[in-house]
């Protein structure tokens, strides 16, 4: 099918790229439809838009050895000031306290093997330990002021001298007018984000690239906001510059601690999409249709979950017209309800923001599982009105009964991911499709599908492994020096293809022998089946509701309720 | 209907009774062990609970001979971020339970500033306020003698008990105790009427200091991932 892949080999076997891979990318774009073979045709295709078969990013480690010294990356090449920060971050204060790690790690080969045990508090740990400075991930917030937020791992208090110095490091960039971004170390990468009053740094050996972690330091920021809203904090260091943050986010961390986990462990935040759970269409299609019918005055959302993903979500009509709901704002829902047993406590009603839809406004939410004591299957209902309990309570009710009736709980019990054999095709080992086909007249909600991850990446080290190559291959397609389209790689253990069109996203996992050819067919069958699969696969059309009785502008401007009046609460608090 | 949480007590009777509903909400800092009452109210049940988030409602129906009482508990979270919203919660409560922890001495002194505050908001008369002092099993780790919390109860005309979540000790006392004052209070309200009680928060509107604009996302900075 293909000419013989000239393959770059500099002698490490970790990866190796193909030049026929600018050609597919050039037919990519062309736009074949799914049902159509999108890769057959290509063959014919023979412009060739950029070669993309150089350049090789991945293996910096290498690159910085000769080297000796650190690469630093400050905004607009401010050498001296990079150099500077380079000084002090790596061979200074930092040094000590666990940045410059001896021992390393690349993604691509053992990645994963020193994560700690998930879900198990790192609070107490001790910080000047060779442990804690071996954590793949740190994550640190801190105030403008340098006063310790949070810290993935060990206390805020023990780490407040390295938080002061990271906001000495922001402050003398940010003095030469500049924004510092990220320092890279032979080892590891430093990335800063910088959102309003707040600065969230990220030291990694993952080996991610620079964006990926950013967006990850954004999810965290956007997790504090999700309780707190951006208002407030911003009008709490408006008034008070070193107020310690931490008294409003006492008993949060294990909310952050659990984010970080998921975004390590869950493709769904690399991906910005949500992965519903597979269920028969006419199954969540009554699930869709119980929610639409319960419904009562500033009801916007109802979202009905199963094993921490989603079944079913039904939006109010005005709402979805102005905007729709982001993929992250699901995310950080989710793993509210997911890090908290709180929720398991009968039914719960607290005001929660969802910072991309509005990141200054509360909503209500509703939560309650509807199977105790399992609590597996959980209903979210978010209102604008604060006072409307009762009323949201009722409509739980409502659809409590028409679930009994319709036997619906125990056929969501039976749901379940699907297996990557289902897809009849020998040598795939796993997959991840993202489709941006988006019906026009249906905001929906950005998602994927991906099959249970089986042997060989069962153990919790495999599957951290593939992850790994996976957010390798992403950061290859959306490097934003050198976008890719299409990427053939060949890894030690295995072969992955990673390919973007206009329609879709995809990143496969092969036996390590599959030929480019078998690939290609294999993706060709896979495409197929996912297109015969897509109503069980995919929420297809988010369904909605009106709960506005007269859904005009002016009913909506009216609802100011949503409005929170919290902020004089935290400020008499000051 | 069942409502959600709420446990029979045997085999509910045959003629119909008048079902009363007591409102209860039970305050304090974080830890005191809000969740842990609520519980063994609702379940008689200890087991490890999480940090409550904004706030959990359950219900206990406890059959009388005459009556049926629809206790509906709201229990708040200490932690502080939530405290500007818990006015919310204990608007028109015919039982407010101010708990502190006797091996704690901070959360007994939050309990008078949570006092100060629910004498601010509440209509005198019309919620019996009841100082907790819970974790009574820990006599040993105690940092609050009965004596105190008796003395700011007697001060501010509360009422007053020790209790144990975890033991049990005194709960159902205290249960029964609420019960009683608040027929002395007729605060009961029928429960067949679809009332939303919540509707009757309204004496207290708070002024809506942020624009009016709802539905509109955030403009700007509002992309994500990677
Ligand atoms: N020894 C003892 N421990 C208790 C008792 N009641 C609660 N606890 C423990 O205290 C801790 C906090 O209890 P919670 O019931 O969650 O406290 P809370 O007041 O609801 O806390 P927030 O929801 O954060 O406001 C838990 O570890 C409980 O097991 C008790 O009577 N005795
Ligand atoms: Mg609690």
């Amino acid at each position: 099918m293909f000419p013989d892949p000239t393959e770059i080999n500099d002698g490490d076997a970790a990866d190796k790229e193909d030049p026929a891979e600018s050609r597919l990318s050039d037919v990519a774009a062309q736009e074949q439809s799914l049902d159509a073979e999108p890769l057959s045709d290509q063959e014919k295709e023979q412009e060739t838009e950029e070669t993309e078969n150089t350049e090789r990013q991945n293996n910096d480690s290498t690159e910085t050895a000769d080297g000796g010294t650190e690469d630093a990356a400050v905004d607009h090449d401010q050498s001296d000031s990079g150099e500077f920060v380079v000084t002090v971050l790596a061979k200074a204060k930092l040094e000590e306290q666990g940045i410059g790690v001896k021992g390393r790690s690349s993604p691509l080969l053992e990645a994963g093997t020193q994560e700690c045990p998930a879900f198990i508090s790192h609070r107490d740990e001790d910080v000047t330990g060779d442990s804690w400075r071996q954590h793949r991930k740190h994550v640190f917030v801190l105030s403008e002021a340098g006063k310790p937020i949070y810290s993935r791992y060990g206390s805020e208090e023990a780490l407040s001298s390295t938080m002061g110095v990271m906001m000495a490091l922001v402050s003398f960039v940010q003095s030469g007018d500049n924004i510092i971004r990220s320092v890279y170390s032979e080892q590891h990468i430093v990335v800063f984000l910088q959102k309003g009053p707040l600065v969230l740094v990220c030291v990694s050996s993952s080996r991610q690239s620079e964006e990926q972690l950013r967006g990850e330091l954004l999810y965290v920021y956007y997790q504090i906001i999700s309780m707190l809203t951006q208002a407030s904090i911003s009008r709490i260091f408006e008034h008070k510059k070193n107020y310690d943050l931490r008294r409003l986010l006492a008993g949060s961390e294990k909310i952050l601690d659990g984010l970080l986990n998921l975004v390590d462990s869950d493709p769904s935040f690399l991906l910005a999409a949500i992965h519903c759970l597979p269920l028969a269409s006419s199954l969540r299609d009554s699930l869709s249709h119980i929610l639409q019918k319960a419904i009562t005055p500033n009801l916007v959302f109802s979202i009905l979950v199963a094993k921490n993903q989603l079944l079913t979500i039904v939006q109010e009509k005005t709402v979805i017209e102005d905007t729709r709901l982001e993929p992250t704002d699901v995310h950080l829902l989710l793993n509210l309800i997911g890090a908290s047993s709180a929720f398991q406590a009968g039914e719960i009603w607290t005001p929660i923001c969802l910072p991309l839809f509005n990141p200054d406004c509360y909503f209500y939410a509703y939560i309650s599982y509807l199977d105790p004591p399992e609590c597996t299957v959980c209903l979210l209902l978010l209102s604008t009105d604060k006072e409307a309990f009762y009323a949201v309570a009722e409509c739980k009710r409502k659809i409590e009964e028409a679930m009994v009736a319709q036997n619906s709980l125990s056929l969501i019990a039976k749901a379940q991911s699907y297996s990557v054999s289902q897809v009849g095709v020998s040598d795939l080992r796993h997959f991840m499709y993202k489709p941006f086909d988006v019906p026009d007249t249906y905001r929906q909600l950005t998602q994927f599908t991906s099959p249970e991850m089986e042997a060989p990446y069962s153990s919790e080290e495999e599957k951290m492994r593939l992850l790994d190559l996976y957010r390798f291959m992403h950061s290859r397609i959306h490097s934003t020096s050198r976008p890719l389209k299409l990427i053939y790689h060949v890894a030690e253990r295995e072969t992955l293809l990673a390919w973007v069109t206009s329609k879709f996203e995809l990143y496969t996992c092969f036996s390590p022998l599959v030929t480019k050819a078998c690939a290609i067919t294999a993706i060709t069958k896979l495409l197929r089946w996912i297109k015969k699969e897509e109503d069980r696969l995919f929420i297809r059309y988010p369904p909605k509701y009106s709960t506005t009785p007269n859904p005009s502008k002016s009913s909506r401007g009216g609802k100011s309720d949503q409005q929170d009046s919290t902020d004089n609460g935290f400020l008499s608090l000051l | 209907m069942v409502p959600g949480g709420a446990q029979r007590r045997g085999d509910p009777p045959s003629r119909p009774v008048r079902t009363l509903r007591v409102k209860m909400v039970l305050l304090g800092s974080s830890a005191v062990g809000k969740s842990s009452l609520a519980l063994r109210f609702s379940k008689d049940e200890f087991r490890s609970t999480s940090p409550t988030v904004g706030c959990a409602y359950l219900t206990r129906v406890v059959h009388l001979s005459d009556v049926t009482l629809r206790f509906e508990i709201w229990d708040t979270a200490g932690q502080e971020r939530y405290h500007s919203v818990t006015p919310l919660y204990y608007r028109g409560a015919h039982a407010a339970l101010l708990v502190y922890d006797i091996s704690n001495r901070e959360s007994f002194i939050r309990a008078q500033v949570w006092l100060k505050e629910l004498e601010k908001q509440h209509i005198p008369g019309s919620t019996v306020v009841w100082l907790v002092g819970n974790k009574g099993d820990l006599a040993q780790d105690r940092r609050v003698s009965v004596q105190e919390g008796q003395v700011l109860a007697t001060e501010r005309g509360l009422s007053f008990t020790e209790t144990s979540a975890m033991s049990g000790d005194q709960v159902v006392e205290l249960l029964l105790a609420i019960e009683l004052c608040d027929s002395a209070h007729r605060v009961y309200e029928g429960v067949g009427a679809q009332q939303e009680v919540l509707s009757e928060w309204r004496e207290t509107p708070l002024v809506d200091l942020c624009r009016t604009h709802t539905f509109t996302p955030a403009a700007s900075c509002c992309r994500v991932g990677p």
